[in-house]
């Protein structure tokens, strides 16, 4: 039965990953304390208090300053708020936003829209075999648009893929060239190692060349050139839906989305919310601290799920990075030709299996998905996939189950 | 399930009757509008949301499904080419027959389901055979049996309608609300799905040019001008503007639209009255009349509400029949006897019916018994019938 989750073999952690117990607990024991961190008084302070220790906690997972952390309402806002931020704060004559194809829709829609109401232009790079930019390419295309780009935006890790793009080389490339970055590392952190100081020391030397190109600080659109911002989300590392981050670099300035009591450097004022805080950096400092022993086990487990499946449907192709290379260790994508996605999701759902087939839209109808369209599969292809993935609770009895079942229901999707 | 009250008041007798139930919302349109206006659409986001919720309180998976694709192809794109060649489509029908007791029957059954259950009104009577019959619903006012008419039996074998022997709507709302289904009370749709405004006119307009020219009597002498003839109904008489009365003073009428000549038939009322029809794209629901080719008794339906009228139909040959335009493979007409090379249902009403126009579907019952239906490609009028049926309209 759907919704007995006793009985759910629960294979779609990159859409939400069960909270860990220490973020819960670390949740209720925030949330039962009265307390706005903005007050003067004694319990003011208190939650203050908490607040800020969930600031530093969370900067240690991320290895970036306690300061340039803000607190969000998950990544969707974080994403938004570097995006338009950057591109608001960037100056009338720069007005390209470059992007690799198959970012995640809260980049997609955001620069749709900069494009349709603001008058940016969006400049797409493409996407390798594998999922992943080119860092080349990106350096192209910055040349061919000297003082124009806003800022460019790309997901560290693709979260259907499972691949990693060339961060540092992007940073570099940018920072050469005077434009910031923002990374979305929403499905990378907590997964892959992930340093904010050492991605933007990838850039530091050329910055200074490229802030010497651009003109003294102060001039129009020079903000901060390389990695300038980097957007996390909670639950993806085992915290509360609703929890995310933006971690913004000191000299970079964003504009607002939010305007009201100017909290967190006035970059996201609303009073913050104190226990999703200490809740999402329970779950990073976790999950960053059995990060390696994790991808090793998930590497393995994957790679099981990988065995099971060629063994059971010989012509299934695998989407994204090899499994020996770079990659989210917990993300596998599969198509499964001649299959209907939607009918293998109901079959497998009907067996007591949750997977995913990429995006889904308000309604709730599966989409093909637009990251394996942008790898230029035909939509029946698209329609035809799978993303798997595992997460800190995952066992090897759910790829077990999730192997017994699959036989029967690509059969029933083939038909 | 598309989120009214009817389809969730069926899947909850369906449960209670004791079969293992999945909901489903088909996803029609691609660009789905965010929230309903008045209670028009079963597209939107808001309808998918009812469903669920519906699907949530009776306790049944739910899933949205899209058939976006097929929808546009073989609903949406074959009203337009319907109307562009001036006949007058029913997408509903077009609907029944092509999605949900197509595309939809056929994947679920791949996925190993045994049926569909819908909220229509309508009922499946098991014959004397032991062969499925499709029958009007008890309630006679809220019957549906007629946008059903294009099931085959094939097809009546999978489906499942529980509100047929419902007496009436009230009865359905009233069990909707005791089941704690918040949909109780939501307004009836009526309008086209897709054309969620409800202005068909405009709609068409925008996706079939149109360009002035010439009204003329049956004669073919020209008598005015119109500004584009698909803006034109068979049996329409004010907006026409012609000027100059008829030589006999009478009024006159849409006959015929004549779209390869963008030009607009006009005449008086009395050659409105059809007396004929026929078409080649028909089916029967269920086991073939007996005497389909000597002629059979029945009733027919023109419109979904219209009153039945006594007449008898035939099978009849016709060489050279041409392919209906739109027809397409793996529809209900592969299913059946349909559509039989070179062959043709004609009807002929015991009193010549009015306002039937090419397109329309026209459904034969015997009592309460559906036996089939056919699309309409030609009338003959009572008046040229007797004139020995020299001028058909087609």
């Amino acid at each position: 039965m759907v919704g007995d989750s006793d009985r759910t073999v629960y294979l779609d952690h990159a859409a939400t990953t069960p909270m860990r117990p220490e973020a819960a607990e670390a949740y209720l024991r925030a949330a039962s304390v009265v307390g706005n961190p903005s007050s003067i008084h004694a319990a003011g302070q208190r939650a203050r208090e908490t607040m800020e220790q969930a600031r530093e906690q969370l900067a240690q997972a991320l290895d970036c300053d306690p300061v340039e952390v803000v607190f969000t309402s998950g990544g969707t806002e974080a994403v938004n708020l570097a995006v338009k931020g950057l591109f608001w704060s960037a100056g009338p004559l720069r007005r390209a936003v470059v992007l690799p194809a198959g970012e995640h829709h809260a980049t997609i829609d955001a620069v749709e829209w900069l494009v349709a109401q603001q008058g940016a232009e969006a400049v797409e790079l493409p996407l390798d075999a594998t999922g992943a930019p080119s860092a080349a390419q990106l350096a192209h295309e910055l040349d061919a648009r000297p003082g124009e780009v806003a800022l460019v935006s790309a997901l560290l890790a693709n979260n259907e893929l499972g691949s990693l793009a060339p961060a540092e080389a992007i940073v570099a490339a940018a920072a050469a060239r005077g434009v910031p970055v923002h990374l979305d590392a929403v499905a990378a952190f907590g997964h892959v190692p992930l340093s904010f100081r050492a991605l933007r020391a990838a850039g530091s030397p050329a910055a200074e060349e490229g802030r010497a190109r651009r003109g003294a600080p102060g001039a129009p659109g020079a903000g901060e050139a390389g990695l300038a911002a980097l957007s996390v989300s909670g639950h993806k590392v085992g915290g509360p839906i609703g929890s995310g981050a933006l971690v913004v670099a000191r000299g970079a300035d964003p504009t607002p989305l939010l305007h009201g009591g100017g909290q967190q450097r006035s970059l996201r004022s609303g009073t913050e919310d104190v226990a999703a805080a200490a809740a999402f950096a329970a779950a990073a400092t976790a999950a960053v601290a059995q990060l390696q022993a994790e991808a090793v086990r998930l590497s393995e487990l994957v790679r099981r799920l990988w065995a099971g499946i060629v063994r059971a449907v010989p012509d299934a192709v695998l989407n994204g990075p090899p499994l020996d290379g770079p990659r989210v260790p917990g993300i596998l994508n599969v198509a499964f030709p001649g299959a209907d996605g939607e009918g293998l999701l109901y079959l497998l759902d009907s067996a007591g299996v949750a997977v995913s087939t990429g995006s889904a839209c308000q309604a709730g109808v599966a989409r093909p998905s637009h990251v394996l369209l942008a790898l230029g599969r035909e939509e029946a292809q698209a329609r035809s996939a799978l993303r798997l993935s595992l997460g800190w609770s995952s066992s090897e009895e759910d790829v077990d189950a999730f192997l017994a079942a699959l036989p029967q229901a690509v059969v029933g999707a083939r038909r | 399930m598309s989120g009214g009250v009817d389809s969730a008041v069926a899947a909850a007798r369906a449960v209670e009757a004791g079969h293992e139930v999945v909901g489903v919302h088909l996803a029609l349109s691609r660009m789905p509008g965010t929230l309903r206006t008045g209670s028009r659409g079963c597209c939107t986001v808001e309808d998918a949301m009812d469903a669920r919720r519906a699907a949530n309180v009776i306790g049944i998976p739910f899933y949205v499904w899209d058939l976006s694709e097929q929808f546009a192809e073989r609903v949406v794109d074959d009203f337009v080419s319907e109307y562009r060649a001036g006949r007058t489509p029913n997408p509903c029908m077009r609907c029944n027959e092509r999605i949900k007791f197509a595309a939809l029957l056929e994947k679920a059954l791949a996925l190993g389901f045994d049926a569909l259950c819908t909220g229509h009104y309508a009922s499946i009577v098991t014959g004397p055979d032991g062969s499925r019959q499709l029958h009007r619903a008890s309630a006679w006012a809220k019957d549906q049996s007629y946008v059903l008419g294009v099931l085959t039996a094939q097809q009546l074998q999978h489906a499942l309608f529980p509100l047929g022997q419902t007496p009436s709507k009230e009865l359905v709302r009233a069990e909707a609300a005791r089941r704690g289904l918040s949909v109780a009370a939501k307004p009836d749709s009526h309008d086209i799905c897709f054309i969620p405004d409800g202005d068909t006119r405009g709609w068409l307009a925008e996706r079939v040019p149109q360009e002035p020219g010439a009204v003329v009597d049956r004669e073919g002498v020209r008598v005015g001008t119109h500004s584009g003839a698909l803006g034109y109904t068979v049996g329409q008489r004010r907006g026409l503007h012609l000027g100059a009365p008829a030589p006999d003073g009478r009024p006159r009428f849409v006959l015929e639209i004549r779209p390869a000549r963008n030009e607009v038939v006009v005449g008086p009322q009395e050659a409105l009255a059809v007396a004929q029809l026929a078409g080649a794209a028909y089916s029967w629901a269920g086991a073939e009349p007996e005497g389909g080719w000597a002629g059979f008794d029945c009733e027919v339906q023109i419109r979904a509400h219209a009153e039945p009228v006594p007449a008898r139909a035939w099978l009849a040959r016709r060489a050279g029949l041409p392919a209906r335009p739109g027809q397409l493979p793996g529809t209900a007409e592969a299913g059946g006897p349909a559509g039989g090379a070179g062959a043709e249902l004609v009807i002929e009403p015991q009193e010549p019916l009015l306002g039937v126009a090419a397109g329309q579907t026209a459904v034969l019952y015997a009592g309460t018994r559906v036996l089939g239906q056919c699309t309409i490609d030609r009338t003959i009028s009572a008046d040229a019938l007797l004139a020995g049926a020299g001028a058909q309209r087609v």
